[in-house]
């Protein structure tokens, strides 16, 4: 039996991580030390930085997809609420969660924020934190707001992990994610200028399998990736290029993200994950290291649908600038089903991409939809149009 | 329900209404400003202090539901792109406004001097005004109230609502409004305000009287109508909660219950705690589905949306920011899961409640996420059965009639089962 590419070896290693509904990589690294613990989060933007401070591990809580299914789940859910509260119900009632001695909320959307409360109600054992980002634009009342919540947060985990945060463990910790954060930056940018080296489906297993082990891990097999992806200049492919907009917090099926790359679109950006790219550049390590992160946030967290826009043209522009960034062709915008944030932007995000004369289609999901056939007609069709008549 | 048959509470605020709408439509020629803001989380004392008219995009939307007009509305937003599974409210409003913004009242609505966005227990209020911004093309100012995830409001988050206020909205309103602001004009608005909400606090209360002299759900829509929208800390609103208090002492004191579109409900079979907001397309069908059946709602969590008076708040005019941020942090959307389901309990206890329903509406996340283990606590805690039913805010397509009334008669044969000992019917 051969041995697998380097690169085969990563993607083998991330795709099994990612996959998998039992957590069993964090549940390894908790086993080789009985005094660890682990926090939760879920979509889209948690500070990571504090939960490693505290000596944690911060797991991503990002549903079960296609493979997990619901049986407790939708006694929690109506039928017109989207399909990822319920599978991250479904994965915490069947013990799959029962490692986390935290989990934090963060302010997406009022699914996630109400499923915090139904967390308190149905785990009262379980420390709960609403982390309720500041919205509204960067202001340094909003900073010192932040600054606060955080150091709340960091002193309730510094006491559920029995080591106190401190200025020194932060500060290590936030030149561990801003090492992170350039090694995706990198990522994005190799596939951005040469995305037939790396396949959308590779760099979402990579990122969401980063999401459930200890730091250092994802950092060394990214790497592994990249030196990987620099050794094979692989076959160049005029496809279109595409940018996906809409998936930040439910994920899209993984046959999802192969079906529009197979029916001829190049994903050049998108912001699947989107809490690993959510802070723009580095966080400073110099000062305080609890204001540096919550000015981080409130200064330059990327444009989004789940934060206000202070701007009142920033809307309209966003699509044209991202596509711009990116030398994208075009959008695809795929939002989840009955995903307020990515529903109630889309009209103002397509209309201005519609006036900068961008091409667009548009798709929902769900993170279990399991047939890709319309999409791939859908996504196939634009790619032509794209490719035959520069989208018109 | 002619003019004859209505109490004269009700006869009062639609005089309110009436003229709000037509100082509205003349503002552009009056010049009084006018700003946009919503329910939970308003500072009506506040804009109204700016010399401001407040419009709330949700009270328009009801209001065109209830006359029929939402559902054009929808359809306009739906055909301009704007998703079937987003709030009905806020189609119905971006669609009114695309049909030349004109109320429910038939009278031309302003366009906003200042878009207030008031970030209170709503997510999608942070999209509905940047889709009404695009609308309009004003200014918008942002304030945002911390969500109570842990159950109740902190110093720094007090701290934080009541900066924004002074060092933001202040600012954003005297630019918008040309005029300087005025605390003991504040003030004195909070003085009514205070006054008033004693007054509407004892009307929801006295539902805990058998029979109750309120419909504390369907008829607490009308009653805190005027304190939730333009009328807080206004003299109208002071006088119209006096005059529904001593209305509604006299029903008491006559042992009388609340005028219904089934006629007078004196003889209550069923005293029920409601979450969840109405149906606004066929109010009165729906409220017809709980008279027929001598059902009387006791308490409701919907009635509280715009200020949770009933747990103790009150404005205070010694602390005017501070206490316009205690406000909206308390607003029953702001509050967690937990602090709601502990309002549900105390409202079966307090109320004498033989059972509790919740009425999810596809709208309004807000709301409807977690109703179910809420249903199930709720249950656990206090020993009654819960119902759940569903429909929308303002969508017609998603109020089924026979639906909700086949699941509203097998509810009442559970309670009566259950009452007189006898077997619950599969």
């Amino acid at each position: 039996m051969t041995e697998p590419s380097p690169r085969a070896a990563v993607v083998d290693w991330a795709a099994q991580i990612a996959e998998d509904l039992d957590f069993a990589a964090a549940r390894a690294h908790l086993a080789e030390n009985p005094g660890r613990k682990a926090a939760g989060y879920l979509p889209v933007y948690a500070p990571r930085e504090i939960v490693r401070a505290a000596g944690m591990l911060p797991v991503g809580v990002h549903g079960g997809g296609d493979r997990l299914e619901i049986i407790r789940g939708d006694a929690f859910y109506q039928s017109y609420i989207c399909h990822l509260p319920r599978s991250v119900i479904e994965l915490a009632q069947s013990g799959r969660l029962d490692f986390l001695s935290a989990v934090l909320f963060p302010a997406t959307c009022d699914v996630i924020r109400n499923l915090s409360g139904t967390w308190q109600l149905v785990s009262p054992e379980v420390y709960v934190r609403y982390l309720d980002l500041p919205q509204g634009g960067a202001s340094e009342l909003a900073a010192e707001f932040w600054k606060e919540e955080l150091g709340v947060l960091a002193a309730d985990l510094g006491r559920i992990a029995g080591r106190a945060v401190t200025g020194d463990s932060l500060r290590e910790a936030i030149a561990a994610y801003n090492a992170v954060r350039s090694l995706i930056r990198e990522l994005y940018r190799v596939r951005r200028e040469t995305p037939w080296r790396v396949p959308s489906e590779e760099l979402y297993l990579l990122l969401r399998a980063g999401e459930t082990v200890p730091l250092e891990a994802f950092v060394e097999r990214a790497r592994a990736y990249l030196a990987a992806v620099e050794a094979d200049a692989g076959r160049v492919r005029d496809k279109a290029r595409v940018v996906v907009v809409g998936a930040f917090c439910e994920p899209p099926p993984i046959g999802l993200i192969k079906t529009v790359e197979r029916a001829g679109c190049s994903i050049v950006d998108d912001d699947f994950l989107l809490g690993n790219r959510m802070i723009d550049g580095d966080v400073p390590l110099d000062g305080d290291p609890l204001g540096a992160l919550a000015r981080a946030f409130v200064g330059r967290a990327v444009r989004n649908s789940t934060l206000y826009e202070a701007d009142p043209e920033g809307k309209r522009r966003l699509i044209g600038e991202r596509v711009a960034a990116a030398r994208a062709d075009g959008v695809i915008f795929a939002s989840a089903s009955f995903c307020d944030p990515a529903l109630l932007d889309r009209p103002m995000l397509r209309a201005g991409a519609e006036a900068a004369c961008i091409p667009c289609i548009a798709f929902q999901f769900a993170e279990n939809t399991g047939q890709f056939q319309q999409f791939r007609e859908q996504a196939g069709t634009f790619a032509d149009a794209i490719k035959l008549w520069g989208g018109e | 329900m002619s003019d004859q048959d209505k109490d004269r509470s009700m006869l009062l605020q639609k005089e309110m209404l009436a003229e709000h709408y037509r100082r509205l439509e003349a503002a552009p020629e009056t010049r009084e400003p006018v700003v946009y803001t919503f329910v939970p989380g308003n500072l009506t004392e506040l804009i109204r202090s700016f010399g401001a008219l407040p419009v709330l995009p949700e009270i328009n939307a009801l209001q065109s539901a209830m006359r029929g007009k939402s559902q054009g509305y929808i359809a306009a937003a739906e055909k301009g792109g704007h998703s079937e599974d987003v709030c009905s409210y806020v189609k119905c409003d971006i669609g009114m406004a695309r049909a030349g913004n004109v109320g429910p009242t038939g009278t031309r609505l302003p366009k906003p001097d200042l878009l207030l966005l008031s970030y209170t227990g709503c997510y999608t209020f942070m999209k509905w005004f940047e889709l009404l911004r695009e609308e309009y093309r004003c200014p918008t100012v942002f304030l945002q109230v911390p969500y109570e995830g842990d159950g109740s409001q902190t110093p720094a988050m007090r701290a934080y609502v009541a900066r924004q206020i002074r060092e933001t909205l202040i600012p954003a309103l005297e630019k918008a409004t040309g005029r300087r602001y005025d605390e003991d004009r504040l003030k004195e608005s909070l003085a009514r305000s205070r006054a008033a909400e004693d007054d509407l606090v004892a009307v929801l209360q006295s539902a805990r009287k058998t029979p109750s002299p309120i419909d504390a759900y369907f008829g607490a829509v009308y009653y805190v109508g005027p304190i939730f929208s333009a009328f807080r800390g206004t003299e109208e609103g002071l006088a119209y909660y006096r005059a529904l208090r001593e209305e509604v002492e006299q029903r008491a004191a006559r042992a009388e219950g609340p005028a219904t579109p089934a006629g007078r409900l004196d003889a209550q079979k069923y005293r029920l705690v409601v979450e969840g907001p109405p149906n606004w397309t066929h109010f009165r069908e729906f409220w017809r589905m709980f008279a027929e059946e001598g059902a009387v709602v006791v308490a409701s969590t919907y009635s509280k949306v715009g200020g949770t008076y009933d747990l103790g708040f009150r404005h205070d005019p010694a602390d005017p920011l501070g206490t316009l941020a205690d406000y909206c942090s308390g607003c029953y959307t702001n509050r967690s899961l937990p602090a709601r389901v502990e309002m549900l309990e105390r409202y079966c206890r307090e109320y004498s409640a033989d059972g509790f329903l919740v009425h999810s509406v596809k709208s309004c996340n807000s709301f409807s996420a977690g109703q179910l283990t809420m249903l199930r606590e709720v249950e656990r805690r206090t020993g009654l059965p819960g119902a759940f039913i569903e429909s929308d805010l303002v969508d017609a397509r998603y109020f089924s009639a026979a639906n909700l009334k086949n699941r509203l008669e097998s509810y009442f044969q559970m309670l009566e089962a259950r009452r007189t000992g006898a077997a619950v019917p599969a």
